[in-house]
Parts: structure tokens; sequence; C-alpha cells
């Protein structure tokens, strides 16, 4: 499909379990893709923000919408599209640090704003914060020195507040 | 139980295990009818059945374990036809539960994709609230089974109870009223059209709208076509009846969808037996969708005017903007489209050619003769269910009751066993095939010892005779695995459980039978020994459009 588009979407639901099986079920049932997933307490225990990104054209992604908002555990459903919204994603990297090249691995580290929080004798451990495209770009740049390993989380993302 | 009794519940199905020996005791104590079935899957069946005939919820009850696996396939088939139903299954006790425990199964689990909802019970306090909010699931909105797992430890805790008020729910709130934009919108497109249909579904008998399409198409003079489902919800036998559309819809009903300019969808979703090829359905029309389920629409057709919104009271109100409309115009421009439809009718009718064999057609058409249209009708899958809602016309909605949407073979009794206990008075007759028979044919039993005069007619062709038809089109008639003239004698069978049996083995023979039948006040077996390879007509082959009809 051309115009396929990635849409975030911001889901609260009821903190439970099965609910998370309720909504991937949903997803695999169906067909419909899900790129990541992240879940965690919202201030009201009770209460769980699920955030996931998934990709389809206009018509598979209302059903999406329409089918989570079926769910009987999910209280709310966000399609954060096409509004103005913040995303974040985190990893954390595992890179070849080589003498010569630590240097070099710091100074990205300093541009990206990110923080070394583990230093062997041949490895940094990076952990770098931001959207999709900032985490990509840096890997892309540290694949040059060598990554041993990564974890990433999915995305999670809120609506911005209206301005003024 | 008080909360059983607060709901409506007269009648519990079921068949009992370790995990539920207290609620059955419990049970016996009131006056709630329990029938006890012979397989937990017939027991949720029954319950669709008696859900469908009474409108009220159907109610199960099952043990833990293979109790509980084997009231899935009743579940998905109540879920894909949208039928109340609450399944309360036994579950190993608390402490046991994740520990591959002696019957323990996680149906929750295995029901989750194939139910409106589903809880499983951990604190015995929240047992009175999630038994209300169950019941109110599954009647309201689109309607559907709901799935309760009770942990044998739970149930056996003693509380004071106190009737939890009606459930208020802040994540599930069906929307009924429809938008009125979008009524204004629908009866702009109503007054333009030419060459209008309305095509009905299941939602029209759910919803109870029967009364308010009647008016809307009389009004209009519109003419109305139906799902398998939607059987009932317009009459049969009016002028304006189309048949039923789609694979083995009528001649009219297909072209009249194929060339309509509108088409107006209600409580229906579209499904791939109904559409045929999706890109031609309906190529020339605009759609007006009214579905109280917003996922079906846009799922399958792309729609004009979406209205979200209870079948009912969707009519009633566009019913009352019509009011206010001058029809003439448009009225003057219906003769014309519905003189085409009768040359499609009068060209193109249903039939099948007579012969001294006995055709399966001709004793559904008798058992409707006989019946004066006024039976309740359960059906099995196949060819017995196409031509049981060819041939036989319903005047009033709830006397079809048929696996619609997952197709079940082994629906149509278990199923007549539940309408005959909602409806003690109406003749209930399931139309079977010889195959679809012996998938719960242990319910005889059932339906004998409750003294239930259900009649089956067993369309006997001596094969699994809807996939031979695929067999004989599209596979050079290489019958493989469909030939089951090897069969019980379905008399006998009868007699072993203390049921009547009869045989028909000539067309001369068909109406004696019948009758007997009607009046023999017992449980009864009907065997038409019929023209074996026998096919449905007209049939649209899988992926074709619908208006490109195989013919007799
Ligand atoms: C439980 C189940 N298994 C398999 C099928 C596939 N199937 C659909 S129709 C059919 C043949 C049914 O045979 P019979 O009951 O004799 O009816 P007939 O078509 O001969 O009238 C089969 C096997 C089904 N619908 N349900
Ligand atoms: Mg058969």
């Amino acid at each position: 499909m051309t115009d396929e588009r990635k849409h975030t979407i911001s889901l609260l639901v009821d903190n439970e379990s099965g609910v998370l099986s309720r909504v991937a079920g949903l997803f695999s049932g169906r067909g419909f893709n899900i790129e990541s997933l992240c879940v965690a307490e919202t201030l009201d225990p009770g209460i769980s923000r699920m955030t996931l990104v998934t990709r389809g054209n206009e018509r598979i992604v209302e059903q999406i919408n329409k089918q989570l908002n079926k769910l009987i555990s999910v209280k709310k459903v966000i399609d954060l599209t096409d509004v103005a919204f913040v995303e974040r994603e985190m990893a954390l990297v595992k890179v070849k640090a080589k003498k010569e090249e630590r240097a070099e691995i710091l100074r990205i580290v300093d541009i990206f704003r990110c923080k070394v929080v583990d230093v062997s004798a041949g490895c940094y451990t990076l952990e770098v914060t931001g959207t999709a495209g900032k985490i990509a770009a840096i890997l892309s740049l540290l694949s040059q020195m060598g990554i041993k390993e990564i974890a990433r989380t999915g995305a999670i993302a809120l609506a911005r507040e209206a301005q003024k | 139980m008080e909360i059983l009794k607060e709901e409506g519940v007269d009648t519990v199905f079921g068949f009992p295990g370790g995990a539920i020996i207290d609620i059955n005791d419990e049970l016996d104590k009131t006056d709630i009818h329990y029938i006890l079935v012979r397989h937990e899957q017939a027991a949720v069946h029954a319950a669709d059945g008696y859900a469908r005939a009474s409108g009220k919820v159907g109610v199960c009850l099952v043990t833990s374990g293979p109790g509980a696996t084997n009231t899935v396939t009743g579940i998905a088939s109540a879920y894909m036809d949208s039928i109340p139903v609450v399944v309360f299954t036994g579950q190993v006790p608390r402490v046991l539960i994740g520990n591959d425990a002696f019957q323990e199964v996680d149906i929750v689990g295995i029901t989750r994709p194939c139910t409106k909802h589903n809880y499983l019970v951990k604190e015995p306090e929240r047992l009175a609230d999630i038994v209300r909010e169950a019941f109110y699931i599954a009647r309201s909105g689109r309607p559907g089974p709901v799935l309760i797992d009770l942990p044998k430890d739970v149930v056996q805790t003693k509380m004071n109870f106190k009737m939890p008020p009606a459930p208020r729910m802040k994540s599930y709130a069906p929307h009924t009223e429809p938008h009125k934009q979008q009524l204004e919108r629908a009866i702009k497109l109503i007054l333009k059209a030419k060459k209008p249909v309305i095509f009905a579904g299941g939602g029209v008998i759910l919803s109870g709208a029967y009364k308010e399409l009647f008016e809307f198409a009389d009004k209009l003079n519109m003419p109305v076509t139906g799902s398998l489902m939607g059987l009932g919800g317009f009459p049969g036998t009016n002028p304006l009846w189309l048949g039923m559309i789609g694979m083995h819809g009528t001649y009219r009903a297909n072209m009249s969808t194929g060339n309509c300019d509108l088409l107006i969808g209600i409580g229906v979703r579209f499904d791939d037996r109904v559409t045929g090829r999706i890109d031609d359905f309906a190529k020339n029309a605009k759609i007006v969708h009214i579905d109280i389920d917003p996922t079906s629409i846009q799922k399958n057709v792309p729609v004009t005017v979406p209205i979200v919104g209870d079948c009912k009271v969707s009519l009633k109100k566009l019913n009352s903007l019509l009011e206010q409309e001058d029809l003439t115009e448009v009225l003057k421009t219906r003769p014309n489209w519905l003189k085409q439809i009768e040359e499609w009718k009068s060209t193109t009718p249903l039939a099948y050619d007579q012969s001294n064999a006995i055709k399966p057609q001709f004793v559904v058409e008798k058992i409707y003769e006989l019946t004066k249209g006024k039976a309740i009708i359960t059906t099995e899958v196949g060819q017995n269910q196409m031509w049981a809602a060819q041939y036989y016309h319903f005047d009033k909605p709830n006397r079809f009751i048929t696996s619609g949407g997952l197709g079940v073979m082994g629906f149509g009794f278990p199923a007549a066993i539940g309408a005959q206990l909602a409806r003690p008075k109406d003749l209930v007759i399931d139309i079977a095939g010889d195959g679809s028979i012996q998938m719960n044919i242990q319910e005889l039993i059932v339906a004998v010892s409750n003294k239930l005069p259900v009649k089956i007619a067993i369309l006997n062709n001596g094969y699994l005779g809807m996939v031979r038809q695929w067999q004989e089109l599209f596979y050079d008639k290489r019958y493989a695995a469909t030939n089951i003239e090897q069969a019980p004698d379905f008399v006998k069978l009868a007699e072993a459980y203390g049921a009547v049996g009869l045989r028909a083995t000539r067309a001369d023979e068909v109406e004696d039978v019948i009758k007997k039948a009607i009046d023999t006040p017992k449980t009864v077996i009907m065997d038409f020994v019929v023209e074996r390879e026998e096919s449905v007509y007209p049939m649209v082959p899988a992926g074709a459009p619908i208006t490109e009809m195989l013919l007799v």
C-alpha cells in the first residue's frame, strides 16, 4: 500500500492482567502490525497507559482505532498522529571502544546528548533517548566502531498541551 | 443465584464436574430450570437458540478443563452471530492456577478472541458485580457471549450478599443514538435514488426493528433483500421482498444489488459470503450503512453515509424525518425499478426439477406449506441450511435460527432444544443434513427426557453435500472424504433414544411423514432419503461478483 503511514496510538486501559493480551491478540488475530508497544501504570494505579506504534493505510488504522475502542478494558484511545505530540524512545547501546576511538565516541555522546552509563576495558554502554530518528542516526554512527549489543524500548508519547 | 433471578434467568444449560459441584448444588435449591445436556458444546448452542427464540440472555454452566474447552465452538458461533449468552465455567482453586493442575485450562485466554468480554473472578467480593456486568455486556449494544471463569474456592467463599446496583461502566457505553446530520444526509440520498435496495441483516432482528423496517420500506416502496441472519426481519411473502442475497442468494436479489444506485445496509456486516468479489459489490451504488458496531462500518466496503446507532432507533428517526418530506417525486421513479426486478424474478426464479426421487427443496417447501410458515426453523450447516433459507419464507423475526457466521455443523438440533424450551407452544423443526445431525445426536436423550416435541427433518443425501457440490463444480467430481453413505439407521436410532422415527423414500410419501410428525407430540426424526447429487442454485463461485451466478 502506498498510503501507509506510521501511527502512534496512546491507550488508557484497565490495569489488570490480561489487558496486554487482549490488545496484542487483537493485532495478531486481525493481521494488524505492531511496531512497538510500551505499557506502564499511570498516576492512577487502576489505569495503565499503553503507547503503540503501528503502520497502515487510513482504512486499516480506522479499523484499529475502532477495534481498540471496542475492547471493554480499553478506556480511551488517542491517535496522536494528527496532533502535536512528544515522542521518545530509549536505547542502551554497548559499543566497542578501542583506545584510539574513545574520543570519537565521547564526541558523539556529547553531540547527541546521551550518557555513558557503564565503562569497561573495551566497551562503553550508552544511554540514548530521543525520537526514533535520532536513535537511528546515532546507531548508524556507532556501528562504525562496532556495536556489541543493544536494548531498545518502544516509543512512549503524549500530546502537547495547547499553547498559551 | 439471586442475581440470576434478577436478570430474568429461568433456564440454565449445563453439564457438571468437580469444579462446579457447589454451584449445581445451590442451583438445585432454586426453581431455575436446569437442563442437563450431554455435551457442553450443545449447552452453548442450546443457550444460543434459547436466547434467539426468547429475546433473553442464554445461560450455560460447565466445569473446568474439558468442560470449558468443549464450549469454545458454541461461544465462537454466538460471537459471530452476536447472540447474548453468558457462560459460567468452573476453574481450579486460585492457589492452583498456573500449576497445570488437574482439569485446569486457561479458558479466559482461549476464549479472548471469541467472546465480547470475559472474566476470571479473582476476588469473591467482585463476583456479584461481575455477574451483573456480564449480563449487561452480553445483551446491550451489539450483543455477544460473555464468559465468567469461577475458581472453586471463590465460589465456596461465604459472604453477605447485597444485590449490586445496575452496572455503570466507564469504558463501555454502546452508542445507540444515531447522529442527526448523518440521518439527514441519508434522507437526501434516499430522495434522489431511482434504484434503491434495502439490505437487512441480523441487526434488524436483534434490535427488534421489524416494524420500523416495514414502515420504512413500505413508505418508500423500496425493495428489501436480507442476509442469512436477516431472514424474517422483513416479511418473506411481501412483494417487496427480494429473497436472500449472496453466494446462494436469489437471482433478483443479487442483480438488484449489483445494479442499484443506493444500497441501505441495516444491521449487516458485508461478510464475504454476501458481497462476493468486493470490488464489484454494488459498484454503482452509494451506500448508507446503519449499525450499532462502529467496527462493522467501513470494514469491508466503502460507505457514503455511516450511521452508528441502534437499527430500531435509527429507522424510527428516519421514518419521522420522512414524514416531513414530499415523496411523490421519488415514488414516481419506483415502478420502473420494480418492473426491472420483476423481470429478473420471472426469468430466473428459484427452481428445481421435480422427480420421483425426493428433492430436498421439495421437502422444505412441503414443510413450509404444512406449517403455514409459522414454525421456528433451526438448521444445521451445508446444503440443508441453504435450502431452508431459500424455500422456507419467514414472515416474522426470530423464527429462523442458524449458525450464520461460523457455520457450525451440529448447531441446529441443540439450538432447537433451546428454542423449544423458550417457546413451548411453538412448533420447532431442525432442518438437518445427514452429516451435521451426527455431530450432536447425543442430545436426543435431552429432548426425549425433557419431553420436548422437537422435530428433526434430515435431508439425507448420503454426502457431506455442500462440500460434494464444490467438488462437483471445482474438483472434477473427485468426492474425497465426502461420501457418508454408510450411516446409522436414523429411524432405529430415534427409537433407541425413545423418540419416534419416520422415513420417506418417495416424493409421494413426504407429505404424510411431515403431517404425522407434526401430529406426534414427541421428539421425532424424519429421515428423508433425497436425491443424492442435488446442488444448491443459484451459486456464486467464491471470489466472483455476486451478479455472476451459476444457475440450475
Ligand atoms: C463443525 C464443522 N465441520 C466442518 C464443516 C464444513 N462443512 C460445511 S457444510 C459440510 C457438509 C455438511 O453435510 P450435511 O450435514 O450432510 O449437509 P448437506 O450439505 O449434505 O445438506 C461440511 C463438512 C462445518 N461447517 N462445520
Ligand atoms: Mg448430507
